[in-house]
């Protein structure tokens, strides 16, 4: 399989706990670790609540499965782009978001953000250079 | 080209599986291949062999089983998603101890690695839902 690399973005656009998509939708991401592509991940419009900080449902009796989003990076996820318009629609700022991280093994496993903040625009040129974007 | 297809939602609530049949028969019909149709999401509820709608209505389960026989397509539903909604074949409804199975004969459940390894055989993975 690891005759071809492909890069593959999940698109996250709605929020956490209103629907099944988001819980799903890591489910695939995670899977998809296991394959050594190249793999990303978009939080935009509502998705960006799917990494807001301080996350609690227990009023709602839902999971709360936030925390997996911390293990990305132990998954060689470390490439989570985070579109700012969306962040602003909503008053929020990057501060509101988890703080998702990796350790770079080309760096002496430094410990950096997989954060990434990108535009609109940035975003749409990101899209068609991936091979396989997944949306929901 | 060599398509995946990849159906989010269930079927007459929403038209997505109507549309990615249609879409899979017209691509057929133009030489083209599918590779895999992979059910997740509520999707997964378009594999039950138990539906009965309307008769003056489509069956969307048998239409895809049909034209799965006639090109031999590979349609996979997501075991995990396929458990949280009650969706078992009868191997997985021994394992689990359940009394009943209700996937289609047409229909084989697996991992969603079967999606994955989709999207990295196929030219185009084409997304069917909201």
């Amino acid at each position: 399989m690891s005759e071809s690399i492909k890069k593959f973005m999940f698109v996250n656009t709605k929020a956490p706990y209103g629907t099944v998509y988001a819980l799903e939708s890591l489910e695939v991401v995670l899977i998809s670790a296991a394959f050594d592509q190249s793999v990303s991940l978009v939080f935009c419009d509502d998705g960006i609540f799917q990494i807001a900080n301080n996350q609690n449902t227990e009023a709602s009796g839902m999971k709360n499965f936030s925390p997996a989003y911390k293990a990305l990076g132990d998954y060689d996820i470390n490439k989570i782009y985070v579109e700012t318009e969306s962040l602003e629609e909503r008053g929020l700022t990057l501060d509101n978001i988890m703080a998702l991280t990796y350790e770079d093994e080309d760096d002496d496993w430094a410990e950096k953000s997989s954060i990434i903040p990108v535009t609109r625009a940035e975003l749409a040129d990101l899209m068609d250079e991936q091979d396989v974007v997944i949306s929901s | 080209m060599k398509f995946t297809l990849l159906i989010n939602e269930g079927p007459y609530q929403h038209q997505a599986s109507d549309t990615a049949y249609q879409f899979a028969k017209a691509a057929l019909a133009k030489g083209h291949e599918i590779y895999r149709v992979f059910f997740y999401n509520d999707g997964v509820n378009n594999a039950t062999r138990l539906a009965i709608p309307p008769q003056d209505d489509r069956n969307i389960t048998e239409n895809w089983a049909a034209l799965a026989k006639e090109h031999e397509l590979d349609m996979v539903v997501c075991i995990a998603a396929a458990q949280r909604r009650g969706m078992l074949d009868a191997d997985e409804a021994g394992r689990q101890g359940k009394d009943a199975d209700n996937i289609h004969p047409a229909f084989r459940i697996s991992g969603l690695g079967q999606l994955v390894e989709g999207g990295i055989q196929a030219d185009r993975l084409l997304t069917f839902g909201d």
